[in-house]
């Protein structure tokens, strides 16, 4: 008998019995999905974020908060002739900038897939991250979130909350960890 | 490896000499548990969160051949490579085959408590193959030669000039630097060096979804997708356990995993690794090492719906005293203590004894295991089975002849007394476990029945 075959069997002779799922309904408080809830948990996170009302504002504002970068990559951008090449050579990476679907005000992620970031490496080797996330996509909780993501549509998806961090040295909160040391989110459309 | 001849009370002695250090790690540990607590009353739903968490595990548990064949049947046609491992060794021997047929001499691994409980490391250097840990607190205990002490804070037990000292020899920073801001600059530039160097990433499994074929990993530093998204082989290994029914429930779990470890709403990054990318190799090794056993202890099953949070460990009142290195097994605390035994009940027959009982482990756990229980009927299992010491069995056997004889237990009532008082040196010295640290008490003049005899007809 195969290891899978020993452990499957042994597994259905072990199993209890088989029980009702529960429904995931009321589990949501009173959580509001508001820019202002989000933006108070992302700037405890160690996060920022702008209002700006198209993404033609990042440039001026990424030169004025982030002067020293060289090598910023847009994900979106028309120059995307680095998502064919090796990963590797994205490592000199200095800002990256790319588009949130959705983000969730409990816990200050946004989930992002591989189809719009173009590498899957680019969010996590990138010296500094941007994500750039429409006003209205922002939801209460993950029970929202994952309903609107709904299936997976692509071999990759992450929700980012905050810069990468460590606090594993006397319980210290070091922010850059392996990831990027810094995330600023761009919150896109009017204001009413 | 880390199994030791010294069971659990003896570690905790030698931990227990630094008494100063002894307080500190029982503080921080403390200060976890009380952000814990802050994050958990925030939320006003956090019991039904809680109770919604145990009950998917315990359908995940009773459906779990379906599940995994599911899962197996999801990963395969997104394009991962799917192994079976029954027990340790076949784990380390899939992954070093793996590894073998790349050519590979070198890996990144994030953390996984999987790896430690099967000992892949030593296995892997045995074979040639170097392992890099890159979790900071893992890398840290790596260079220490030490196992992790804490599954969710590996090097909780460390004192940053201790980690300075690690860093000045191994990665030549300044002598005397322990700034905990230098150190992790120090480990980003060293690591990243890895990352960029490595074939192969070896990373754990949060939660693997048998709707969806995908895995979830978190972590706050990022090291698991540096390592899955630069290296041409990602090996994800995990315990059978990890399976959770849908993708909806990842929810659930997500939103209780960083409250209850570390009292954070969620790690920085959760990633779905679902299909492998272009050019890249994708391998989950599916691992049984005794879990399909204890799925067939009914009292003790429930102990596999943990989600690895450590809420359970920064809580639990021996735990912060004894220090992680005390429980001798990949997991410590409370729930390895009800995870132990099943691996080798004669090995690990201290661990349940381990625990005042108390039963916050139970009241903190996110998806509410039963653990201070469990805790308890392993000692019944264990005397039954003549696990404990002679001594153990020995004076468990007096206790009982004497309280269930009244009479008996009378005269010793009486006679212990009189010891007491007359030779306090008797009971008073360091032959007496009672007596360490502290004294013991004055005697009573009169047993609670001689009292409430005197009483009871004055009320």
């Amino acid at each position: 008998m195969s290891s899978r075959e020993k452990i499957l069997a042994a597994v259905k002779q072990n199993q209890p019995e088989a029980s009702a799922l529960p429904a995931l309904t009321g589990l949501s408080g009173n959580m509001p999905g508001t820019l202002e809830a989000y933006r108070k948990v992302l700037e405890a996170l160690g996060g920022t974020l702008f209002e700006i009302e198209n993404e033609t504002a990042i440039p001026a504002l990424l030169a004025e908060h982030y002067p020293h970068l060289q090598r910023i990559i847009t994900a979106t951008g028309p120059e995307r002739t680095w998502i064919n090449e090796d990963p590797h050579l994205l490592e000199d990476v200095d800002m990256a900038v790319v588009p949130g679907q959705w983000g969730v005000a409990e816990n200050g992620a946004i989930w992002l897939t591989e189809q719009e970031v173009g590498a899957r490496v680019l969010p996590f080797i990138c010296q500094h991250l941007a994500i750039v996330l429409p006003r209205e996509r922002i939801l209460p909780t993950m029970h929202e979130a994952y309903d609107k993501i709904g299936a997976p549509q692509t071999g990759f998806g992450v929700f980012i909350a905050g810069p990468s961090k460590t606090a594993d040295i006397e319980q210290s909160l070091v922010l850059g960890a392996h990831g990027a040391k810094s995330l600023v989110v761009f919150i896109t459309g009017k204001s009413y | 490896m880390n199994r030791q001849t010294a069971d659990h009370a003896t570690l905790a002695d030698k931990f227990n000499q630094d008494e100063a250090r002894v307080n500190w790690h029982d503080e921080t540990l403390w200060w976890v548990r009380a952000k814990r607590d802050r994050i958990a009353w925030s939320i006003p739903e956090w019991e039904a969160l809680r109770d919604t968490a145990s009950r998917i595990k315990v359908n995940a548990l009773g459906n779990l051949h379906d599940y995994l064949l599911q899962f197996e049947e999801q990963a395969t046609r997104n394009g991962a490579v799917v192994h079976w491992a029954a027990d340790a060794e076949e784990h380390n021997r899939i992954v070093t085959d793996i590894l073998k047929k790349h050519g590979v001499q070198r890996i990144v691994k994030s953390k996984s408590m999987l790896t430690e409980e099967c000992h892949l490391n030593p296995y892997l250097a045995a074979n040639g193959i170097e392992v890099i840990d890159t979790d900071l607190g893992e890398r840290i205990v790596q260079l220490a030669k030490e196992p992790p002490s804490h599954i969710v804070l590996p090097c909780i037990h460390k004192k940053k000039e201790e980690i300075g000292e690690l860093f000045h020899e191994h990665l030549g920073t300044p002598a005397g630097n322990a700034d905990p801001k230098f150190l992790t600059a120090a480990a980003r530039q060293h690591l990243r060096k890895e990352f960029l160097q490595a074939d192969a990433a070896i990373t754990g499994v949060n939660f693997a979804v048998a709707e969806t074929g995908e895995m979830v990993v978190c972590t706050n530093e990022g090291n698991a997708d540096m390592g899955a998204h630069l290296a041409t082989v990602h090996i994800a290994c995990m315990g059978i356990e990890k399976i959770i029914p849908e993708r909806k429930h990842l929810g659930v779990f997500l939103r209780l995993l960083a409250r209850s470890a570390t009292g954070q709403p969620i790690t920085t990054y959760s990633s779905h690794f679902r299909q492998p990318r272009a050019g890249q190799e994708l391998h989950i090794v599916l691992v049984d090492n005794g879990r399909s056993r204890q799925l067939g202890r009914e009292d003790f099953r429930n102990s596999l719906k943990c989600i690895r949070c450590g809420a359970c460990m920064n809580t639990c009142p021996v735990y912060r005293r004894s220090g992680g290195h005390s429980y001798h097994t990949a997991v410590a605390g409370p729930i390895g203590a009800i995870l132990a035994p099943n691996l080798d009940m004669k090995d690990y027959a201290d661990l349940p004894f381990a625990s005042t009982l108390c039963g916050s482990c139970s009241n903190v756990c996110p998806v509410k295991i039963d653990i201070h229980q469990q805790l308890y009927k392993w000692r019944q299992v264990l005397v039954k089975e003549g696990h404990t010491t002679a001594a153990k069995t020995a004076s468990m056997k007096i206790m009982s002849g004497v309280l269930s004889a009244p009479r008996t237990y009378k005269t010793a009532g009486k006679m212990g007394r009189w010891v007491m008082r007359a030779f306090p040196g008797m009971v008073n010295n360091r032959m007496n476990p009672w007596y360490k640290q502290r004294e013991m008490p004055a005697p009573p003049a009169q047993s609670f029945s001689q009292w409430y005899e005197k009483n009871k007809k004055s009320s």
